[in-house]
């Protein structure tokens, strides 16, 4: 009470002006990180090796332009089915119907388990299984059979698989399949994250499950699927140089290192292709900036929200 | 099932619900007529919140019967045998009970105004333009017409239930299920909550709340029950019970709230 009188009274207390902290760790990471950068900076100006007006020449020329072009479109598609494909196969997993539910695990699994560039291979090679795929009845011949008619056919129509599993074919498979495995879990996690309070409230008012996954739960499990979603698009565009091996020949990376080994100048079409995937990567890091800013709406306050209620258990209102 | 008209509104009748081993709720009753307020008070653990999530079927009854308006919640009864309804049917049932929860649940990524108008505009009820009338004059009732573009994050914790109440009347409900309205908020923020209730209850909307505010409820209620270890231990008029508790259990109870 007299501490109230005394402020009251006395003039303001004076503005501190401390002499700050030195920092001369700091000063010696500056002198270290310098020295390396100027070393740095030199190999790259002084090194003929890296041939630099090679690399500008070649860097721009179409077919490698082409190639920037077929990997960007394969990363977006890929990425695309592999988000609706992930989305159905979490919600499949957390189904209560025990045969979508391990339907989803055996799929996750496998495309979990297999290397990309096996797999992407493995697809590449499926020809050979099938030379023919037609649409019809499943186990025609047997079925003729089991009725006493030889080699009874019902299909509708089909094509030759080279034809049809064409490389961009199948290596738009591949990486979708594997993509959708990894997409899956991240949109589980996603879902999983989400109080189970919302379900409940949305159910309470009459909403269908449907209706409930779709407008309420998906759209505030994005917030946790976003972040890593893009690191996994980041991802996905690196392994597109895998194609090179189904192969895809109009692809980045093929295309860079066909130029390499036919000019033996292989070490600047490396360079190159480090320029060409920083560049894609860094776009696609300031698309994700704004999704996440989109999908945090309404939520830029709430974390303190909930730290408020937490608060209330411990007998702490207020703000 | 005959004489439904004099059926009361909300018949729970003989209700057994066990979590695993654990019974919570073992031959619960409780009868509300249309326009009338139940008030179930009870100390935690004693099964207030299962009761009223047993009622709109957030919870499946393992024994016992509930109706809402004559209609059997969860079942259908064909000849002695019971079937479980489909999950459409479970959902229509739900829109004639509104319930608001002590935590608000409110849809954080949408705006006050969307939170209110989500259910009717996906159900179809109305034209969009007349939901939307709907939902501005159910906010302004709970005194929040200023806040409508506004997340649910921004307001406060009274405000936050204000506007689940105006969400769950939106879907014009015959019944209303608070679960401890108030219980998640600060002291000076009660009042306003139980002011909207209060107005409900003039209105002549039926209710049964779950509550620790023994005033509010000596006030509104029509009815009051006791439930201790899941069962009702006690039943009567609020005045009376609050007054001349009869069993030594209720007495212990009230010693302690008050």
């Amino acid at each position: 009470m007299s501490g109230e009188v005394g402020v009251q009274q006395s003039p303001p207390p004076e503005v501190i002006r401390a002499v700050p902290v030195r920092h001369p760790g700091r000063w010696v990471a500056v002198g270290v990180v310098t020295i390396l950068a100027a070393m740095f900076a030199h190999l790259l100006v002084t090194n003929d090796r890296f041939e630099w007006a090679f690399i500008v020449d070649n860097m721009f020329a179409p077919p490698i332009l082409r190639g920037v072009w077929t990997t960007v479109w394969m990363t977006l598609l890929a990425m695309t089915i592999g988000i609706a494909l992930g989305v159905v196969v979490a919600v499949m997993r957390l189904s209560a119907n025990p045969v979508l539910s391990w339907s989803a695990w055996l799929f996750t699994w496998f495309f979990r388990a297999v290397p990309r560039i096996v797999l992407l291979v493995l697809f590449g090679n499926l020809g050979i299984l099938w030379a023919r795929l037609e649409l019809g009845l499943p186990f025609d011949r047997q079925l003729g059979a089991l009725f006493g008619i030889q080699d009874f056919s019902a299909r509708i129509f089909g094509f030759d698989t080279r034809t049809f599993l064409t490389g961009y074919l199948a290596g738009l498979l591949g990486l979708a399949l594997s993509e959708a495995a990894y997409m899956a879990e991240i949109v589980r996690a996603g879902i999983l994250s989400v109080d189970r309070g919302q379900t409940e409230a949305a159910a309470a008012l009459g909403l269908r499950r449907t209706q409930i996954l779709r407008r309420i739960v998906l759209p505030q499990a994005m917030r946790a699927i976003i972040p890593p979603t893009g690191n996994e698009l980041i991802a996905l565009l690196k392994d597109t140089a895998l194609l090179a091996y189904v192969p895809v020949t109009s692809e980045l990376w093929f295309q860079l290192s066909a130029i390499g080994a036919r000019t033996f100048k292989l070490f600047p079409m490396l360079v190159a292709a480090c320029l060409w995937y920083l560049f894609l990567t860094s776009l696609l890091m300031i698309g994700q900036h704004f999704v996440e800013r989109y999908f945090s709406r309404g939520f830029d306050v709430s974390r303190q929200a909930r730290v408020r209620l937490r608060g209330w258990g411990a007998g702490q209102g207020g703000k | 099932m005959t004489g439904q008209a004099e059926d009361p509104l909300l018949r729970v009748e003989q209700v057994h619900k066990r979590f695993g081993h654990l019974p919570v709720l073992n031959g619960v009753d409780l009868h509300v007529r249309a326009g009338e307020v139940a008030v179930v008070i009870g100390p935690s653990g004693s099964g207030k919140s299962t009761l009223l999530r047993c009622i709109n079927h957030l919870e499946k009854i393992d024994a016992g019967r509930i109706w809402v308006a004559g209609e059997l919640i969860g079942y259908r009864q064909r000849g002695d045998r019971l079937h479980e309804l489909r999950e459409r049917e479970v959902a229509a049932q739900r829109r004639a009970i509104g319930m608001v929860f002590q935590q608000f649940n409110l849809f954080p990524h949408m705006t006050v105004l969307e939170n209110v108008m989500e259910a009717p505009v996906r159900l179809r009820q109305a034209g969009r333009a007349g939901i939307r009338e709907r939902a501005q004059a159910l906010l302004e009732r709970v005194g929040l017409a200023d806040k409508v573009t506004v997340y649910p994050a921004r307001l406060s914790g009274g405000q936050q239930q204000r506007v689940a109440i105006a969400r769950a009347l939106a879907m014009q409900p015959k019944l209303m299920l608070f679960d401890e309205p108030t219980s998640a908020l600060d002291p000076e923020l009660v009042g306003e909550v139980l002011d909207v209730i209060r107005d409900l209850a003039v209105e002549g909307m039926t209710m049964v709340v779950v509550t620790h505010e023994m005033g509010f409820a000596r006030e509104v209620g029509d009815s009051m029950i006791f439930m201790d270890a899941g069962s009702v231990v006690e039943a009567g008029a609020p005045r009376e019970m609050l007054a001349n508790p009869r069993h030594e259990r209720t007495r212990a109870f009230l010693a302690k709230v008050r």
